[in-house]
């Protein structure tokens, strides 16, 4: 039951963001509700299928090696958003990255020695021991002992503001109506990609053929309620990031396991059994966020990544196994494309090789000559049966529409003020610092950072 | 890869095995390994890393690396309620249970895996009924209740050679049965050439309980948060078995070779290895049953409960009653306690092969594995 008393602050969601800002406003002595949308064994967020943070360090910490300065952060990060990046908030998050991993594991966050996988990012990225579900766990933990009312399966559901001014919120918590009396706001609750009906305004009937890796949870109506009540919007509306995963995933919630990094060394058609884009453009790391929205471009929105026995043990095995035929024909047929186009297609793609020394492991010179679009790297014929397909579909990752902030993590309204005691922090302010793109391991950063700037400003606000 | 696919006992091994068990091991897996966030954990996911398909033999190897720490489970972003619905912890101790049962020796006797709990409970009960029962028809009265010290105290109740002839055929068998069932396991499971160095870094992990320090920080005993609880009681369970054992094997040097007639002085080498031993073992059996009644259920298989139980009250009995003997020794109760701590011991030498005490031979072997799996794995 919720109570009904006058809380110093409410925080709306349940993921990263939200769990560092209630600590941190908890800790300061501000009395705090936390409203998950979610019910407790799905609690969390995106967060749950997080694994790790990028930290800017000046030697070798207990986590990380080497060191990672802030100017090579700023590089990396304005590589990948082309430039559209609050640069200021973006060089305040990277030296406040410096301190988090100390205070994430005082409050029960543990991190992974060094990994021996795939991924090699041990030198920029903090590792969560067990993911991001661990990590929640531990400050849920954390909240729970400090003192923080929380309740799970509390949707909110409307935000009470008058001229930028927060005064309490409508929810629905396990079925019931209440309200939530607060004197100050930290909204956490995420963007809007769990929302198909959202995705449709920029995708049009395509996105019903988008799936959610992450939580069905993330709808954007907290998003929607501060840009209807005057807050300064940030990111393109139309974006989302997406990657190209297992067209068999469900729905929402796939997570990591649904990844396909098959797509470099095979050939990738659309129904049409047509090429639409080199598969060989770059290492797959640099390159598997451009497939979703390729995929998503292709007619029903899905397609084929095609191998041979040759390149199945190259890449990580992913959680579907593929569809195996004996003959490119019989592959067609299983898969539903018109057995002669695909044949034709993986002939036409046989013709254009030119000879090479194939090698997975850096950008080799196997490539195809005369071919549109070519592929420039790892290209061999398909030719060993077996032969294997993935089907492809959009996975989306994320939405980059937010709402603008400051450096105290204060919403800023359309007249270019901040809000006084509406503060957000997480996915829903992510677009200041990642305007396009993606970094491996920011939207961790800029989460807690920002969960953590918020819950200081909200209990600074209510104790002032 | 495993060098396993083709044993031939696999086949067998396979018809004594759930198919359903070993096809969630198998899907699991296979998510797992798309996942490997948890390979922080313990040494379960980085084996796992060295597979991209799974044999049988190679999932029951990897259920019986797994010492049930459960922080896999909480930091499973694919556990119930999320439809994928793992439960690393409880497939791999249902797929442990069955791994027992096919292993087994003699086989008919396999069945006893089955209702585990109930068997441990009736034996202990049968051979409780059964010692006292025919001590107070053999044993005259005034011997059983009378109060004996000195040299030969215990054996002017319960003669020598009826103690030396049952202990060392039940235990004899004991040790057989276990050994044989170690033989069934490791031409499945095993490999074929291990080292010393693999042997030396098992022991290691087993004396250490490396893997239940769930990657240094503890394991989740009850719930999400991490404590080191139930690794210390383990330990002092195991520690205080093994002192336990020793006590009874300086015995019995002591009894045979020596000629020096139990019982021995408070401050001897057995009593003290003894008194040791049992405190430890009762406070770890204790404990880590109380931690069973207190814990979250849903990682844990409930098929498995009378099988874990089972043992861990066998330890607490034989534990007290032979702490009880100790210290009412020299009064009129000693030859009562005698009989039902020999009762009890009974019962654990007959249960030994045929209950959850298993667990610690196949998973030393399980470590052995999988160090000379790591091993393998750098000089390749």
């Amino acid at each position: 039951m919720i109570q009904d008393k006058l809380y110093d602050v409410l925080v709306v969601g349940g993921g990263n963001a939200a769990l560092c800002a209630a600590v941190t406003a908890r800790e300061r002595g501000a009395s705090v509700i936390l409203c998950e949308h979610a019910p407790r064994g799905l609690r969390g967020g995106n967060s749950r299928h997080t694994r790790n943070l990028r930290c800017a360090h000046d030697e070798p910490t207990d986590v990380l090696t080497e060191s990672y300065g802030e100017d090579e952060y700023i590089k990396d990060l304005l590589r990948v958003t082309g430039g559209i990046t609050n640069e200021r908030l973006a060089r305040m998050t990277i030296r406040e990255s410096k301190f988090v991993t100390p205070w994430m594991y005082e409050n029960g966050v543990r991190f992974q020695p060094s990994l021996g996988g795939t991924l090699s990012l041990s030198r920029t990225n903090a590792f969560f021991l067990g993911g991001g579900k661990a990590l929640v766990n531990a400050y849920y933990a954390r909240a729970e002992q400090l003192g923080v009312d929380i309740h799970y399966d509390t949707e909110v559901l409307s935000l009470d503001i008058q001229d930028g001014f927060f005064s309490g919120a409508e929810v629905d918590s396990r079925g019931f109506g209440a309200r939530v009396r607060a004197k100050s706001l930290i909204v956490a609750a995420g963007g809007f990609q769990g929302n198909i009906e959202w995705l449709k305004e920029a995708w049009g009937p395509a996105a019903e053929n988008f799936l959610i890796r992450g939580t069905p949870y993330n709808r954007g109506r907290m998003l929607r309620q501060l840009l209807d009540n005057g807050a300064d919007p940030i990111g393109d509306p139309t974006q989302c990031h997406a990657v190209a995963i297992d067209a068999r995933a469900p729905k929402f919630d796939g997570g990591i396991v649904t990844r396909l990094d098959c797509v470099p060394f095979s050939v990738v058609v659309n129904q049409a059994c047509e090429r639409f884009y080199d598969e060989g453009e770059d290492v797959w790391p640099k390159r598997y966020a451009i497939w979703g929205r390729l995929v998503a471009q292709q007619p029903g929105q899905i397609a084929y990544a095609i191998i041979d026995s040759k390149a199945l043990d190259l890449f990580m095995p992913s959680v579907f196994p593929p569809v195996e035929a004996g003959t490119i024909e019989d592959l067609a047929g299983k898969l539903g494309l018109d057995a002669a186009k695909l044949r034709g297609t993986i002939d036409g793609f046989s013709g254009a090789l030119r000879p090479g020394s194939f090698d997975s492991t850096k950008l080799d010179d196997c490539r195809t000559e005369g071919l549109d679009p070519p592929k420039t790297h790892w290209a061999r014929a398909i030719d060993t049966p077996p032969f294997y397909a993935y089907p492809l579909r959009p996975g989306v990752t994320f939405t980059y529409l937010g709402v603008r902030v400051d450096e105290k993590a204060r919403v800023q309204m359309g007249d270019g003020k901040p809000a006084a005691n509406m503060l957000a922090a997480g996915e829903v302010m992510a677009g200041n610092i990642l305007g396009k793109g993606y970094l491996a391991g920011t939207g961790m950063t800029i989460g807690t950072v920002f969960g953590r700037l918020a819950g200081e400003e909200a209990a600074r606000y209510v104790n002032a | 890869m495993s060098t396993l696919e083709t044993t031939p006992s696999l086949v067998a091994l396979a018809q004594g095995l759930e198919a359903d068990t070993l096809a969630e091991a198998r899907r699991t897996m296979e998510v797992c390994n798309a996942c490997r966030y948890c390979e922080g954990y313990c040494a379960v996911f980085p084996a796992m890393e060295l597979h991209r398909q799974f044999s049988d033999a190679d999932l029951v190897h990897l259920a019986n690396l797994c010492h049930g720490c459960k922080g896999c489970y909480y930091a499973c972003q694919y556990a119930p309620p999320h439809p994928f619905g793992l439960n690393v912890p409880r497939t791999f101790a249902d797929l442990r249970r069955e791994s027992y049962e096919a292993f087994a020796w003699p086989a008919p006797l396999a069945r006893l895996f089955q209702r585990n709990g109930l068997f441990v409970s009736l034996a202990t009960a049968v051979a409780l009924i059964v010692t006292m029962a025919l001590s107070t028809l053999l044993i005259s009265p005034e011997r059983l209740f009378g109060v004996h010290r000195g040299p030969g105290s215990f054996y002017s109740v319960v003669p020598y050679d009826v103690m030396v002839w049952v202990a060392t055929l039940t235990f004899g068998f004991a040790v057989l049965a276990l050994g044989m069932g170690l033989r069934n396991y490791w031409a499945t499971a095993g490999r074929k050439a291990i080292g010393w160095k693999s042997l030396a870094l098992a022991l290691h992990d087993a004396l250490t309980l490396r893997h239940l320090s769930g990657g240094g920080h503890g394991c989740n005993d009850t719930d999400e948060g991490f404590t080191q609880g139930r690794r210390w009681l383990h330990q002092a369970m195991m520690w205080g078995f093994l002192l336990c054992f020793a006590s009874t094997s300086v015995a019995t040097v002591y009894d045979h070779l020596l000629g020096w007639i139990a019982p021995y002085s408070w401050y001897s080498l057995p009593v003290l290895l003894g008194t040791v031993g049992g405190v430890g073992l009762t406070v770890g059996s204790g404990g880590l049953f109380w931690l069973k009644l207190r814990t979250d259920p849903e990682p844990l298989s409930p098929r498995n409960l009378g099988m874990d139980a089972g043992l861990l009250a066998l330890l607490f009995l034989v534990a007290t009653t032979g702490l009880a003997l100790l210290f009412f020794r020299h009064t009129s109760a000693m030859g009562m306690l005698l009989v039902i701590h020999l009762g009890v011991v009974l019962a654990f030498f007959l249960t030994l092969p045929y209950g959850k005490f298993v667990h610690g031979i196949y998973r030393f072997a399980a470590l052995v594995r999988d160090h000379a799996d790591c091993r393998a794995g750098d000089s390749a």
